[in-house]
Order: structure tokens, then C-alpha cells, then sequence
């Protein structure tokens, strides 16, 4: 028996290095599906990013030449004139104090679930957990007349709160999950050492939670980034437009004189922070659930 | 699952401790998750669970929102639901949506996810195919990117005179496809919209699947490979039923997606395509709410949207349970 487990990873690796001809078949396959997906993907974005330096008549005359001069016209109007700089300021303080509110919010709810036993444990947990699976459409028109009663229709502050609740099963279903595995010991020795549970938590636990915190916290900021349906319904003053919204008003409002121009602009100009967020992190989103058994 | 549920200890959870994490409860101890939980779940409470409550009661009224008279009419809206053809019409374009987009979106995310980590080559360590970090970079992005500039994107894409898959069409030789609107003609409005909500939703289901096939011990692919399984065969028989969960959780997700779809959808196509052919039932519950007022109408909208959401998860869940018996986790999960 042994032998034979033996034999095989040593024929193996005598030929290792060198591939054979399926190990290139497959290889070559996989990397032309792989391109021409690559390509699917990256070609809409370089288009617009082109077309956002050209005219609008330009856009509409000939879609696909290069811009007649690289001018950054489009996005000064973008930002200025429809506005995407306003809806900038509003979305960076939405989403930051949302994103700070709901990990903080998600991690004590999450830890309290995952690491005590007491009455009534189960019904949160599956509430939250349910919470996940309940469209937004089913609460939209209620939630709607909850925020106008509390006064903060039409605020930021009503919307912060509104991304918080709604970012906040999420958060919790994770982090549970995270906070399940820490070890016990450390807990324990935090208490024998008399640390108490308010330090323990915020000096031992949650910097242990710290990897799970950071990839939680970056799909809360996508996801917040990207809402759309709650400030359509819930932010409807222009003032306080987000830059989702602002997009989606900028294209339908101007009906047949749509700026393309500005339009494409306004695109690259929303896209930009997610990309270089997204950039910065990649390694870390892939590496969330991961433990690099391999790579 | 939740073996102690119901039993003698959940009803006295503070008394003597059987459990491993029960602990005696102190004043700080209380203090400390009164606040903890407190918190969390009263902001849950006010935003998610009382709305819901209340949309359970204006779906039995003819309440028209802003006005406080409010007739309780039973189940009216209901029965009205099933006579309104646009609202039948956005159901069945729902589960077309949920139908095709899932299975497609999961096929391919699949696919991508076991090439870039295991596909390598069949000597050495088990690895992916080289240079794969650069797809799943390539491949993650559209994720990133706010669904309504996605739907704002394709709909300059598919714009019939000025628009890049015309012009694309057009510049390898076929004409015919000069000025084709793909989103204003019945046939091609539909399966262009799936389009594009696949190719949102690829990469990120891509980037959950490689975490989760990463997470499958080396040695069981090794172990696999010294038993002479080929790639198509170790993916199969391997990778698959380990990342079952994963899969059944995708699933779910992707179905919630185009059971809603509303972002993609609205920007698409804002009044519901050629003939109704994109509406879905959010859009018509939107229109029906803050345009027409129906206040009590569009939120039965709303129910019957989550109950079919709701009818959804758990036939995935019944389907994955019975594919394949893999034993259960003991938690609350």
C-alpha cells in the first residue's frame, strides 16, 4: 500500500516542469475564453472613458474615433453643471458615516450572538438572517412614511440611518461567523486578567476580528456606494442626491438633449473611487474567506 | 440543528451553566449586551421589522399614502393583482429573469473560478493557470461599479445608431444589424437585458468561488490527482460537492437579484421595454406607488414579491437538500 502512494508522486515529479501537451491544450483554452471575457469586460469601460473627452456631437457623429482634441471640458460641466460634485460631497458622507455606524453596530451585535447564550439568541439571529432574504420593495412604501415621521425624509442623516439598518444583516451574518471561530482562551485569560467585557471587546476581540472586519467592511462600502432604490425612494431633494441618483436624474432628465459628453464623464467620475478601492483591495476581497491553502 | 431549543435550558438560560459559553450574569455582563444588542437591533427593529409589519397591513387597505383616510378592503388587492395583466406580465418576466440569469451567471462563474485555481498545469503543486490573478481582477470589476451606470453604460452600448455593439457589428460586415435597437424590439430587449445582468453579476460570484475553492484542503486535490482524476473529473467530483454551500448560497442571492432586478431594469429600459417585455414587478410597484399613489395596491406588489422571493430560497434549498445528501452543519447557521 505505501509503496504504491509512494511510487506515483515521484513518477510525478520526475517530469515536473516540463507540462505535456494536455497541460498545454487546456492551458490554451482556458486562456482564450478567458481573454475574449477579459475583452467583453474592459471594452465598454475604455469606450466610455474615450468618449468622455470628446464632443457630444462627436459622440453621436462618429462613436468610434479617437477624440479630435483631449479635452477635460466634459468633466468640469460633469462636475460643475449637473452637479456630480455635490453629489460627490453627499455620497463620501453617506457612505463613510454609514460604513463606520454599521461595523461598529453589526460587529457588537454580531459578537454578543456568536459568543453568548441566552434567551431569545435564535429569534435575533434568524430575524437578522431573514432580513437578508426580504426585498426592499416590500418595505419601501412604509419605510417611506417611518422616515417622514421621525422628520428625516429627504436628509442625510434619515439615509445614513436607513443604510445602516439595512446594511446591518449582512454585516451581522458574517461577522458572526468570524467571531464563532475566535478561540475561547483569550477570551477567558481577558477575564481571569479582570479586563471586563467592554475591554476585552474593544482591546482583544475586535482586533482579532480585524481580516473579517476589513472584507466585510469593503463589500458594505460597494454596496453602499452602488444603492440606488433606497435615496430614489427615500432622498428625493436634488440637494441632497447622491451620485447614483445623480446619475440616473442626468441621462432621463435632459430627455433628447442628453450631454453625452457629460454624461460619459459623469460615468468615469463615479466609477474612479470604486476602481481604486477595488484596486487596493482585490488581494483582500479574494482573501476574505480564504486562508491561502494554496495559491 | 438547534439541539437545545425548546429544551429545559432555553428556558432558564442563567441558571446552572451547561452550556460552554454561559456564563453567570453579572451587572457589567448585562449592562454590556442590554447595549450591545440594544443598540444593533432597535435601529433593525424601527427600519426593517415595523415596516414590514406595516406593509403586511396597507396591502389589506385602499390606503392612498398621503391622505389619512384608509378602508380595510381584506384581500382585494390580492384578487385585483390577478386580473391586472401588466402585473402578471412583470411576474412572468421576473421568473424568465430568474429562470435563465442564475443558472447562466453560476455556469460561468463556476468555470472561471476552477481554471484560475486548479486548472494548472498537472505537475507540482496543484495550482491554478498562470497569470489567473489578472482575470479575476478583469473579471471582478463590473461588481464594483454602481448597477445604475452599469444599465446606463450597456444602454450606450446597445444605443442603435451611436452605440459600440452596432458599430462593432456593423464593422466585421453584417449590416443588418445597422440601427438594430436591442432594446426596442420585443425579441432582443429581454435576452440583451439578461445580458447585461450576467455580465454584472459574473465576477463577484467568481471571486466568492475561488475563496471557497482555496478554502478545499490542497491535499484532497492532491490526493485526487495521485488517483489519476483528470481536470473535468476533479472539478466534478471534487471541487463541486466542496463548495456545495457556497453554490446554493449563490443561487439564492442571484435569484433575490432578478426577482428584484429593479437598478438594472430601470435604467435599462425606464418604461418597461417594448410591449411590457423587461417590466418587472418592481418597476410596476414603484410606478403604481409614487406615481399613481396606489399606496395599498403597490405595497400587496411588494408581498407577493417577497413571498415568490421567499417560495424561491426555500425550493433551492429543498433541490440542494435532496441533490446531494452531504450530512448538515449542527449550529444555528
Amino acid at each position: 500500500m505505501s509503496t504504491v502512494t509512494l511510487d506515483k508522486p515521484v513518477a510525478a515529479r520526475s517530469e515536473g516542469g516540463r507540462r505535456t501537451p494536455g497541460d498545454a491544450l487546456v492551458a490554451g483554452t482556458s486562456h482564450t475564453m478567458l481573454i475574449i471575457w477579459s475583452v467583453i469586460v474592459i471594452v465598454p469601460f475604455c469606450w466610455v472613458v474615450l468618449s468622455s473627452f470628446k464632443t457630444s456631437k462627436e459622440i453621436l457623429s462618429s462613436p468610434f474615433s479617437l477624440p479630435a482634441e483631449w479635452s477635460f471640458d466634459n468633466y468640469a460641466s460633469a462636475w460643475t453643471k449637473a452637479g456630480i460634485g455635490t453629489y460627490f460631497f453627499n455620497t463620501v458622507i453617506v457612505v463613510g458615516t454609514a460604513l463606520v455606524l454599521v461595523m461598529l453596530l453589526g460587529a457588537m451585535c454580531a459578537y454578543v450572538l456568536a459568543r453568548f447564550e441566552f434567551f431569545g439568541r435564535r429569534v435575533i439571529y434568524y430575524t437578522m438572517l431573514a432580513g437578508l432574504t426580504f426585498p426592499v420593495f416590500l418595505v419601501i412604501v412604509p419605510l417611506f412614511f417611518v422616515l417622514q415621521g421621525f422628520g428625516l425624509l429627504n436628509t442625510l442623516p434619515g439615509l445614513i440611518l436607513t443604510y445602516v439598518a439595512y446594511a446591518l444583516p449582512f454585516t451581522v451574518f458574517f461577522l458572526y461567523a468570524f467571531f464563532k471561530t475566535l478561540p475561547d482562551d483569550v477570551y477567558e485569560a481577558a477575564m481571569m486578567d479582570g479586563a471586563g467585557e467592554w475591554r476585552t471587546f474593544f482591546r482583544i476581540m475586535l482586533p482579532m476580528a480585524a481580516p473579517g472586519m476589513a472584507g466585510v467592511a469593503i463589500f458594505n462600502f460597494l454596496g453602499l456606494w452602488n444603492q440606488f432604490l433606497l435615496p430614489v425612494a427615500l432622498n428625493t431633494d436634488r440637494d441632497n442626491y447622491v451620485l447614483t441618483q445623480g446619475m440616473a436624474s442626468f441621462s432621463s432628465q435632459a430627455g433628447y438633449n442628453v450631454d453625452f459628453g457629460a454624461l460619459f464623464a459623469g460615468v468615469v467620475l463615479t466609477v474612479l473611487p470604486v476602481l481604486v478601492v477595488y484596486l487596493i483591495f482585490q488581494r483582500r476581497i479574494a482573501g476574505t474567506v480564504s486562508t491561502g491553502t494554496f495559491r | 440543528m438547534a439541539q437545545t431549543a425548546g429544551g429545559p435550558s432555553e428556558e432558564n438560560p442563567w441558571g446552572a451553566a451547561p452550556g460552554r459559553r454561559r456564563r453567570k450574569l453579572t451587572l457589567d455582563r448585562a449592562l454590556f449586551m442590554t447595549v450591545f444588542l440594544g443598540l444593533p437591533v432597535a435601529v433593525f427593529v424601527i427600519f426593517v421589522v415595523v415596516p414590514i409589519g406595516q406593509a403586511l397591513f396597507y396591502s389589506l387597505t385602499d390606503w392612498t399614502g398621503f391622505s389619512p383616510v384608509m378602508n380595510f378592503v381584506g384581500f382585494d388587492n390580492y384578487a385585483k393583482l390577478l386580473d391586472d395583466e401588466t402585473f402578471l406580465k412583470a411576474l412572468r418576466n421576473n421568473i424568465l429573469l430568474t429562470l435563465v440569469v442564475p443558472l447562466v451567471t453560476l455556469v460561468a462563474a463556476l468555470a472561471i473560478a476552477v481554471v484560475v485555481t486548479t486548472a494548472g498545469p498537472s505537475t507540482g503543486q496543484v495550482r491554478g493557470l498562470n497569470g489567473s490573478g489578472f482575470y479575476r481582477v478583469v473579471s471582478f470589476f463590473p461588481y464594483a461599479v454602481p448597477a445604475v451606470v452599469i444599465g446606463l453604460l450597456w444602454a450606450q452600448v446597445y444605443d442603435p445608431a451611436a452605440g459600440l455593439l452596432n458599430g462593432m457589428l456593423t464593422g466585421i460586415g453584417l449590416d443588418g444589424f445597422k440601427d438594430y435597437a436591442w432594446l426596442g424590439e420585443v425579441r432582443a430587449a429581454m435576452p440583451a437585458s439578461m445580458f447585461v445582468i450576467i455580465w454584472a453579476s459574473i465576477g463577484f460570484y467568481t471571486v466568492l468561488f475561488v475563496a471557497a475553492i482555496k478554502g478545499v484542503p490542497a491535499e484532497i486535490y492532491e490526493a485526487a490527482r495521485i488517483d489519476g482524476a483528470g481536470r473535468f473529473r476533479t472539478a466534478i467530483s471534487i471541487t463541486l460537492p466542496s463548495i456545495r454551500d457556497n453554490v446554493q448560497t449563490a443561487y439564492i442571492y442571484l435569484g433575490i437579484l432578478t426577482l428584484d432586478a429593479y437598478v438594472f431594469m430601470a435604467a435599462l429600459a425606464p418604461g418597461g421595454g417594448p410591449a411590457n417585455s423587461t417590466l418587472t414587478m418592481s418597476q410596476h410597484l414603484m410606478n403604481t406607488a409614487f406615481k399613481k399613489s396606489q399606496f395599498g395596491y403597490a405595497t400587496s406588489m411588494g408581498v407577493v414579491l417577497a413571498l415568490v422571493t421567499l417560495l424561491f430560497a426555500a425550493l433551492v434549498f429543498v433541490v440542494f437538500h435532496f441533490a446531494g445528501g452531504r450530512d448538515k452543519k449542527g449550529d444555528v447557521r
